[in-house]
């Protein structure tokens, strides 16, 4: 793809994008009926759950660009796996910050040890080890593929972590996803919270890849000039 | 037996070679010169299969009638680095016992001992390496790396801490090396050194080859005189 | 094999004539059993419920001390490029290495344990067999992608300084179910309730055992 058809992408996604986002702020605030017992607190889980499904794409992708690393060895899949890392990071403070807003009125508690909460901050601490592990190597090579080594374990580990904690530590109702689904008059505002993140994600990770390799062109140009 | 194509190697900012082309045929015996900082370790490495090049490829050709693998292929190397890659808590005995075992050597304990003490430190076999001098020690990691009779000779500035009874020996060793036609790249500085073991000479300046040449067709004082006009020329610069 | 052996014997060799990373790991977890002790308070608490988190968080961080010695060992005159140029497959270096971080924090967690027994005035004839299984098999997942994340930190510009804050987030399931079987065992559960979390142990062991095995040589070369 020409330089001029991805900056035009890149408008075409940014403008679709502001759309998604001003449809999902009307569906959520407006459009979404008030919940019966929780009132207006309850808007906040359409952000909340959004940002935790867009993170763990984020993470997905990040585990995918590592093993596609892994195999290829082209820079390219490193610059997405740091992009898909940071995203999903922040993605996951999203979650871990609107969570405890949510939990306190509701449950009374800031904090529950409850397996989607202790996922959601052991992802947060896996991916920010995976971003310290970059910090510390400065052979661009290998820091590529150490981080996509650890990106892999991460990945796999995730799903282990959930099931230890919910086979030992399950003391939490189950989320309203799994127990019949959500009321149809909020879909509308659900799912358009989680397409304009998972948009917001394609954006980010564009941006951030553009961005990291331009910094790479920068290293290189640096290299002939030195 | 080897061949380098435009082997480049970046550490980010700093690139250490910059498309490297070179044809190693079997027997020889090549003299790596270069200022510090050319890429002449980093070019010893990727022979060595320890580091990855950037760009370009560096093939080694498959042993006659042997399978390629890299496993097989580093069989057939012997590296020597600026590490001893000795266990300093483990004798002398002890470390080639372990080299020994991992490079397929069979030997026993009495042709481990004839090997140290080919290298000047018989009766010291059973001492912790902690307990050398850095001399013995290069000297020590000299029979370590060359324990498996490699047929391709890796050496990082060899001569680096030993004596001149550890230097005469590991002259006679490179001769003889030489002489049963095995291949070697070694970085070194001393240009009359070089002139004198190797049977071709490289230059390596800004991560190319700046001079390639063989010591017959070239006269010690002219290859000096080129070795020092590329040292003297400004280091880095734009003009590539 | 022999070269997996080989490995294997030449960390025991080292091992047993500096002792550096037993006695480290030795003293730093009967350190652990008695701070925990104090941060606990443990007179309020009974003793039953609180020695499984305090015992594994004690071999976890001895583990952690010892898979950095390993490494550092390693690292001291260029050694890992000697066994990096072995002609030997790279995973063969991981297992040798894993097997020795097994025994030598096995070795540890023995004198941990009876320390532990000592200050929680616990009683354990019966338990010995179940709890030695559950020790094996949590050491195993500890040390499985100990190993390979030891060898990414001791390759960073950090070293040793990084290795908890990489490992520990990873194991969590490994010190939950760990944790979790031992308070079973110390409950009086039968062996039908501890399946889960052997299953759970043993196949840590192996997922991360194969991922590491396959991936090691990367995290090595440059």
């Amino acid at each position: 793809m020409n330089k001029r058809t991805t900056a035009r992408l890149d408008m075409v996604l940014w403008g679709v994008l502001g759309l998604a986002m001003i449809a999902a702020l009307y569906l959520a605030f407006v459009d979404a009926p008030r919940e019966r017992t929780m009132g207006d607190l309850q808007r906040i889980f359409y952000f909340h759950v959004a940002a935790a499904i867009t993170g763990m794409t984020a993470f997905g992708v990040n585990f995918a660009a590592g093993v596609a690393y892994v195999a290829r060895r082209d820079r390219k899949w490193d610059r997405l796996a740091l992009a898909a890392a940071e995203t999903g990071v922040v993605f996951f403070a999203i979650v871990l910050i609107t969570g405890p807003i949510w939990a306190k009125p509701v449950w009374m508690v800031w904090w529950t040890w409850s397996p989607r909460l202790t996922l959601s901050l052991v992802l947060c601490l896996l991916y920010i080890a995976y971003l310290l592990i970059r910090r510390y190597i400065e052979d661009p090579d290998r820091r590529a593929m150490i981080a996509a080594v650890f990106g892999i374990v991460a990945f796999v580990d995730a799903p282990l972590v959930w099931f230890s904690i919910r086979w030992w530590r399950d003391i939490h109702p189950a989320p309203m996803l799994e127990s019949g689904g959500i009321d149809p008059a909020m879909r509308p505002a659900f799912w358009a919270c989680v397409a304009s993140f998972e948009l917001l994600l394609v954006y980010l990770l564009r941006r951030r890849c553009a961005l990291e390799s331009m910094r790479e062109e920068m290293e290189r140009l640096e290299r002939l000039a030195g | 037996m080897i061949e380098v194509r435009g082997l480049a190697k970046y550490y980010g900012r700093q690139g250490a070679l910059h498309g490297l082309d070179l044809a190693i045929a079997p027997g020889d015996f090549i003299a790596l010169f270069g200022r510090n900082g050319a890429g002449k370790s980093t070019f010893l490495r990727i022979l060595a299969g320890l580091a990855r090049p950037s760009a370009g490829s560096c093939r080694i050709a498959p042993a006659p009638g042997g399978r390629d693998s890299a496993a097989r292929t580093r069989g057939r190397i012997g590296y020597l680095s600026h590490h001893t890659s000795l266990y300093p808590d483990l004798t002398a005995l002890e470390n080639l016992r372990f080299s020994a075992r991992m490079m397929g050597v069979r030997g026993d304990d009495g042709f481990l001992a004839g090997r140290i003490g080919a290298v000047g430190l018989a009766g010291r076999e059973r001492e912790p390496v902690r307990a050398y001098s850095r001399g013995m020690q290069q000297r020590l990691a000299i029979a370590r790396a060359f324990l498996h009779d490699p047929d391709l000779l890796l050496l990082d500035e060899p001569f680096t801490g030993l004596d001149q009874a550890g230097a005469d020996f590991l002259e006679r060793y490179l001769l003889e090396a030489r002489a049963a036609g095995r291949t070697c790249v070694m970085a070194l500085h001393d240009a009359e050194t070089g002139y004198r073991l190797a049977n071709r000479l490289v230059v390596i300046d800004r991560g190319k080859a700046a001079l390639d040449a063989r010591p017959a067709a070239l006269p010690l004082d002219a290859f000096r005189a080129r070795y020092a006009a590329i040292l003297s020329a400004p280091a880095g610069g734009g003009a590539r | 094999m022999t070269r997996l052996w080989a490995v294997f014997r030449k960390d025991l060799a080292i091992e047993l004539r500096t002792k550096d990373a037993l006695n480290t790991m030795l003293f730093f977890g009967v350190v652990v059993l008695v701070v925990f002790h104090f941060a606990l308070r443990s007179g309020d608490v009974d003793p039953r419920a609180a020695a499984p988190g305090v015992l594994w968080v004690a071999f976890a961080f001895a583990g952690t001390l010892g898979l950095n010695r390993m490494f550092a060992v390693e690292k001291e005159n260029g050694c890992l490029e000697g066994l990096m140029m072995m002609p030997a497959d790279r995973g063969v270096l991981y297992l040798g290495k894993m097997l020795a971080g097994t025994v030598f924090m096995l070795a540890a967690e023995a004198v941990i344990f009876v320390a532990s027994l000592v200050f929680f005035n616990l009683t354990v004839w019966g338990e010995l067999p179940w709890l030695g299984l559950v020790f094996l098999l949590g050491t195993l997942g500890f040390t499985a992608v100990g190993t390979l994340l030891a060898a990414i930190a001791v390759n960073t510009r950090m070293r040793e300084v990084l290795l908890p804050v990489i490992l520990f987030p990873v194991i969590l399931p490994v010190l939950i179910h760990a944790v979790e079987a031992t308070a079973l065992i110390l409950g009086g559960a039968g062996p039908g309730e501890l399946k889960l979390p052997v299953a759970v142990l043993a196949a840590f062991t192996v997922v991360f055992g194969t991922i590491a095995f396959l991936l090691f040589e990367h995290v090595l070369e440059d």
